[in-house]
């Protein structure tokens, strides 16, 4: 059974609709990006998923509907989103965010270690413990935000655009750290893109948004060499 | 000199409730970024039902203080879920409003069961002064500058050592990320509103045995906060206790050396208030706020 499944999922701003009937499916331990142009609605469908927004249609999670769940209750059931942006606690120190990412744990012990485990996948934000997260560079924060998500052990992780904004070498390394996490520990990761090369690389499989549904979809590899999909959608 | 330490050392004790008071308006005002005008009527209410506890039921002080406190704590998180609530999503100033309807209802209330007829309210402290380095200091201000230090301190522990406080500051500053990483940003407000009554539940049961119970009391005290709380930076909790105990000490000291202003001492506040917002808005300890145009 599918870890997530959204089923005509539809979502609003106010008057303006944003999803007009999106279906997709996450496997567990699968990477699945979501590509498409600004505007196509990949990011109000992270947000619909994780109760930022108000949604319709069905969306089931780890095998129970997420219907009328708000956000912080889906956080609880696993989901960790690192929004656009990176949602950075800028004013508070880089443990701070930690601890925050661990919030919802209630096994404090195990908390413990896995503080060490971050900092063994990023000894930077070990380096940069007491710093107040703001002052860190885009690259770092980004880390920050993964390994943030990471300590909340969810099973399934939404990155919204984590190469917005960083150098070619420092996304290289954020993917590559998103390859480790998913390989390691198994967690499954819904992945929004602009940089659609780069995700099809990185993913299993693919969908692709075009004003609010699905406009194609499959494996990556195929999709990265679809001629005609390439030319008309990912502009390479 | 010693006249002078003397009028420090009482200032001291009225800035140390001040400080509560103003706390309390800085922490609803950092979560949410307002004012409650209710807040002085809350720890006025607080305030009687130590009192009733205290005369009707015979509970000693000290128990007495701290079921007040707790009720307070209660029944403002209770007001802030079922009144505040529906409010959130609107403009801020229908939540203003709100609680100036709350401030003359409760005022309204208090006065209904109670009456307005000033009442004496008990202090466990004696009224003997004693004697510290030739100055002459009453125990009643020790004792209040001794409770005034003692709370500020736990708000202090609770908001930076502990994980409540770590995600009631999250709540506030950055509530879409909050509610990301599983925080109830609406449950954190109604706890946020529970402290901010109950420290000033404290101040109400601090300053009551001076000023006389009555549901008028706090009118002039919640001015006093106000000036101290802009004084220190109405963000900024620290400021807050700074400003309160400043006020406290200006205040006294204007009381005892210039005659002539001892009934204008609410003039003085209000004048403090007008002056702090022109010439430095965020206040002594605040933050300028920089924006990009």
């Amino acid at each position: 059974m599918a870890l997530l499944e959204l089923e005509l999922v539809t979502a609003e701003y106010g008057p303006i609709k944003a999803l007009h009937g999106v279906s997709l499916a996450v496997e567990p331990g699968e990477i699945v990006a979501l590509l498409g142009a600004n505007g196509a609605g990949k990011t109000t469908t992270l947000r619909s998923i994780s109760g930022m927004v108000s949604r319709g249609g069905n969306i089931n999670f780890d095998g129970r509907s997420l219907r009328g769940v708000p956000a912080q209750e889906t956080a609880r059931r696993g989901i960790g989103h690192v929004p656009e942006g990176r949602g950075t606690l800028v004013q508070l120190s880089v443990w701070e965010n930690l601890r925050m990412g661990a919030y919802t744990r209630r096994d404090g012990a195990q908390v413990k270690k896995d503080y060490e485990v971050v900092f063994g996948q990023f000894p930077i934000l070990k380096e940069r413990r007491d710093q107040t997260a703001g002052t860190l560079s885009g690259g770092e924060q980004q880390m920050l935000a993964i390994a943030r998500a990471l300590l909340a052990k969810p099973k399934l992780l939404l990155l919204d655009e984590p190469s917005l904004g960083l150098a070619p070498l420092v996304v290289k390394g954020i993917f590559e750290i998103i390859r480790q996490i998913n390989q390691a520990d198994g967690v499954a990761v819904l992945l929004v893109e602009q940089n659609a090369n780069l995700a099809l690389k990185l993913a299993h499989r693919a969908y692709l948004l075009e004003t609010g549904t699905v406009a194609a979809q499959g494996d990556a590899q195929k999709m990265a060499s679809d001629e005609s999909i390439r030319r008309s959608y990912l502009g390479y | 000199m010693t006249f002078f330490l003397q009028q420090v050392v009482s200032g001291l004790a009225a800035g140390g409730a001040y400080a509560s008071l103003a706390l309390a308006l800085v922490l609803i005002y950092s979560a949410m970024g307002l004012v409650n005008f209710a807040q002085g009527e809350f720890a006025m209410f607080a305030t009687f039902i130590a009192w009733g506890l205290m005369v009707n039921l015979h509970v000693p002080y000290a128990l007495a203080f701290i079921l007040a406190v707790a009720f307070a704590m209660a029944g403002a998180a209770a007001i802030e879920r079922v009144i505040i609530r529906p409010f959130e999503r609107g403009p801020q100033l229908s939540i203003v409003i709100v609680t100036l309807a709350l401030l003359s209802i409760v005022n309204g209330m208090a006065g209904f069961i109670w009456g307005y007829v000033p009442r004496p309210f008990p202090t466990p402290f004696p009224q003997s002064p004693v004697v510290i380095a030739g100055v002459y200091v009453s125990i009643q201000d020790l004792g209040v500058i001794g409770v005034s230090i003692v709370v500020l301190g736990l708000i202090y522990v609770l908001f930076n050592r502990t994980k409540l406080g770590l995600a009631m500051r999250t709540a506030s500053l950055y509530p879409d990320s909050a509610r990301l990483l599983g925080v109830s940003v609406g449950g954190m407000l109604a706890i946020g509103w529970g402290l901010a009554s109950g420290v000033g539940a404290v101040s109400g049961i601090l300053l009551a045995p001076g000023l006389l119970l009555e549901p008028n009391m706090m009118q002039q005290v919640i001015i006093y906060a106000f000036a101290a709380a802009v004084l220190g930076g109405i963000e900024s909790p620290v400021g807050a206790v700074v400003g309160g105990l400043l006020l406290g000490v200006l205040l006294a000291l204007v009381g005892a050396y210039i005659p002539a202003l001892q009934d204008l001492r609410l003039a003085v506040a209000l004048l403090l208030i007008v002056v702090m917002l022109v010439v430095r808005p965020s206040g002594l300890f605040g933050q300028a706020h920089t924006r990009r145009v």
